[in-house]
């Protein structure tokens, strides 16, 4: 196998996958194609959180927070300045950069576990702080902020969901080109030297503080986008739509959908928004029981994710048809590991 | 097809034309038929509101025991679909659509919390779906003006401060008023109610709000404030935890007004208890609903056949559990308002029908508390029965008092 028939196969692969996420909503009811842009939504946020976890090594558990500002970034545009819809997906994105790069800064000093709770905190209290009233004239307090569905533009023949969801997918499919390019160049690169190990990383003349922080930054800005889309698509936003559970699910759709991986996102959307509703209709007594049970079943039976399963089930269908040729191991790092302590 | 089948074709065709009006009376919206009433529901049975789902069980619970002992609504069995949201409102936004769309229910049913019905609530509007008697005190569920597909169930907040106010009106003179609130649209809405309720003339005799945040760690200051400023009858609008701290302190700077508590808080084990007993007694809160710990019902017949419906249908549960209660009686309104649309199931006669609940005797409700609601009155609990505490239970005193909106 040659490098150049693996990049025209996963080019194949992803235009194949576009195609066929064209084609969905075609034979979907409204509330099912509803329910995909949920999961691409979550998959742009995980996408965001894979590049700082997964790729950068640094946990986060206060993604959550991110999406909020996002969503409410989008929610009062809308409401009190009108805005159109399609309109408030940049300044979300901005200000979640500038939120996440700012927030960045004093996280350099913490590694680890202890970035993971500092992040936390940031979780916990992002409900209480949207109910702050001070603030409560642009984000309704507790009341949150009911927004209008938006209709299809050029009286296009498709339902508004349709369209919602076209909209979405265009937005993926921009916001996965654009991290792609991202992620397999130089800064690609640095991100994964300082996850591996940073003392190296630095040797080689790599600014690990800048690094660091823009990873934030990005990351950040991909969740807050996502966090406009589902502000958009779900038509409303209060603080109790951002629990602390929230930031929690999302740590877990990045390491089940699989760790520094693209397509892992998508698989880690698919998780974050259908595995609540199987736990639900497999039991209504305990429905966090039954959620533990597949996250349970996930770690074990496919320690990479769901991406890195599928990659060993490719590797191992190719080495079968070219037997005898070097193949590569599978690519199963853990993250935030330094290999080896220079001490 | 020859002609001859063809004319018999026409002519059976005429004829099923012809006999249908016969069936005129039988109407049916969606998910109605001749053996079935699909009702739709989100409750929080995970996350942090996980202790109401006590109430969506119970719910199921009263429809299995519909289904089973009276063979339905009019013959045809409730299928009741009840789906988790974890209180988190883009869920329920998430399973309402699926309610509706997937499952075509013919209208919703105690949808829980107030975040996520206000979530929903233009798009119930917008696709004229009933959304029956939400689980939420909030007071503008009640709007038929401009939500005709939304309506309460429970006393709504300002009604309940607006039968404080009467009470006080005529029983202590000379009353100056102190009020604790939580800043938020709970909170707000009883100030409202205390507004409404005194009018322009008698505006001076709330001589004091104070506020506090969900996250303040206590509350003594503004008591102190609110002793400070002479108010000899205090209205204390608190969730449990605060409700506790507020009636400790106000007892231990020796302060003693009349006090009234929101019915929110009224729970003897959570809020009296912790606060101490002796310091609650003389505590004045309304009551709608029989708690299920009070000794005095147990010769009652609603409330000896609500043991044995929760003995038979409901065993799990806490059989100490208010919610129990709540959700029973809940059902029993739902099952009203069904049996009155006969066979006329469509989502406008649901709403005509709930609509149009006259002095209806609920199980479980308080005596003489009746169920009332007209195409302008979307509040169908708008009374309720004052009880004292009496340093054990709570006591009710005098006749039943209502604030409906006039």
């Amino acid at each position: 196998m040659t490098p150049g028939s693996d990049h025209r196969n996963r080019w194949g692969v992803a235009a194949t996958a576009v195609v066929l996420a064209c084609a969905l909503p075609l034979v979907l009811s409204n509330y099912q194609t509803f329910q995909l842009t949920l999961a691409l939504i979550y998959a742009i946020a995980l996408f965001g959180l894979n590049l700082l976890t997964g790729y950068n090594g640094q946990i986060s558990l206060g993604h959550g927070a991110f999406y909020a500002i996002g969503a409410y970034t989008a929610a009062i545009l809308m409401d009190h300045y009108d805005l159109p819809y399609w309109a408030t997906i940049v300044p979300a994105g901005v200000v979640c950069l500038g939120a996440g790069f700012l927030f960045g800064l004093p996280a350099l000093r913490l590694e680890g576990l202890y970035l993971a709770l500092a992040t936390f905190a940031l979780a916990v209290c992002t409900p209480q702080l949207l109910k702050y009233k001070l603030i409560e004239k642009w984000t309704g307090g507790v009341q949150g902020i009911v927004l209008l569905k938006p209709d299809p533009p050029l009286d296009l023949p498709i339902s508004a969901d349709r369209w919602l969801y076209y909209f979405t997918l265009a937005i993926t499919v921009l916001a996965f080109l654009f991290g792609w390019n991202l992620l397999r160049g130089r800064t690609g690169r640095a991100l994964v030297a300082i996850r591996d190990h940073p003392i190296a990383a630095e040797t080689m003349g790599i600014n690990a503080a800048l690094y660091k922080s823009l990873a934030f930054g990005v990351s950040a800005m991909y969740t807050g986008i996502a966090g406009a889309l589902g502000a958009i698509v779900v038509q409303f936003v209060a603080p109790d739509s951002f629990s602390p559970f929230l930031s929690i699910s999302f740590l877990v759709g990045v390491v089940v959908g699989g760790l520094a991986s693209i397509s892992g996102a998508i698989f880690g959307g698919l998780v974050v928004e259908f595995i609540p509703n199987v736990a639900d209709s497999i039991s209504k007594a305990a429905p966090w029981a039954i959620y533990g049970i597949f996250l349970l079943g996930f770690m074990y039976l496919m320690p990479s994710g769901v991406a890195g399963a599928l990659r060993v089930l490719a590797m191992r269908k190719t080495t079968r048809q070219t037997q005898g040729a070097h193949v590569a191991p599978p690519l199963t790092r853990s993250t935030g590991e330094v290999p080896q302590k220079s001490q | 097809m020859s002609r001859a089948t063809l004319i018999t074709t026409a002519i059976a065709a005429a004829v099923i034309l012809a006999a249908s009006p016969g069936h005129a009376q039988k109407k049916y919206g969606p998910g109605a038929s001749d053996t079935e009433i699909k009702i739709g529901q989100t409750m929080p049975y995970s996350g942090p509101a996980s202790a109401y789902g006590a109430i969506g069980k119970a719910e199921a619970a009263y429809f299995k025991m519909v289904n089973e002992e009276k063979g339905g609504i009019n013959g045809r069995k409730v299928n009741f679909i009840s789906l988790d949201d974890g209180y988190s409102p883009p869920k329920t936004v998430e399973q309402v659509r699926r309610l509706v769309e997937e499952d075509q229910v013919l209208a919703t049913f105690q949808t829980l919390g107030t975040p996520s019905n206000t979530a929903i609530h233009k798009y119930m509007n917008a696709k004229k779906v009933p959304q029956l008697f939400v689980a939420t005190g909030a007071t503008k569920w009640g709007d038929p003006k401009n939500f005709p597909w939304t309506m309460g169930w429970q006393p709504n907040y300002q009604a309940e401060a607006k039968i404080y106010i009467k009470y006080i009106r005529d029983n202590i003179p000379n009353a100056k008023i102190g009020m604790l609130i939580q800043n938020d649209d709970y909170g707000k809405d009883y100030l409202v109610g205390v507004n409404d309720a005194l009018g322009e003339k008698d505006k001076a005799m709330l001589v004091k709000v104070v506020t506090y945040e969900v996250t303040d760690p206590t509350i003594d200051s503004q008591i102190i404030d609110l002793k400070a400023s002479g108010a000899n009858v205090f209205i204390n609008i608190t969730t449990p935890k605060f409700a506790t701290m507020a009636i400790r302190k106000a007892y231990d700077i020796d302060w003693h007004p009349t006090q009234f508590l929101n019915n929110v808080s009224t729970s003897v084990g959570s809020v009296l208890t912790p606060a101490g007993l002796e310091k609650a007694k003389g505590v004045i809160t309304i009551q709608y609903y029989k708690d299920p710990t009070d000794p005095k019902w147990k010769d009652e017949p609603d409330f000896k056949q609500w043991q044995a419906w929760m003995k038979k249908y409901n065993p799990d549960a806490n059989a100490e559990d208010g919610f129990n209660a709540y959700g029973y009686a809940a059902a029993a309104t739902l099952e009203q308002a069904l049996r009155q649309c006969g066979d006329d199931l469509t989502r406008e006669n649901v709403m005509k029908q709930a609509a149009n609940l006259k002095d209806v005797k609920i199980p479980m409700l308080q005596p003489g508390v009746l169920v009332n609601t007209s195409p302008t009155d979307f509040y169908p609990i708008e009374q309720g029965v004052l009880s004292k505490f009496n340093g054990t239970t709570w006591e009710t005193f005098g006749p039943v008092v209502s604030a409906s909106n006039s």
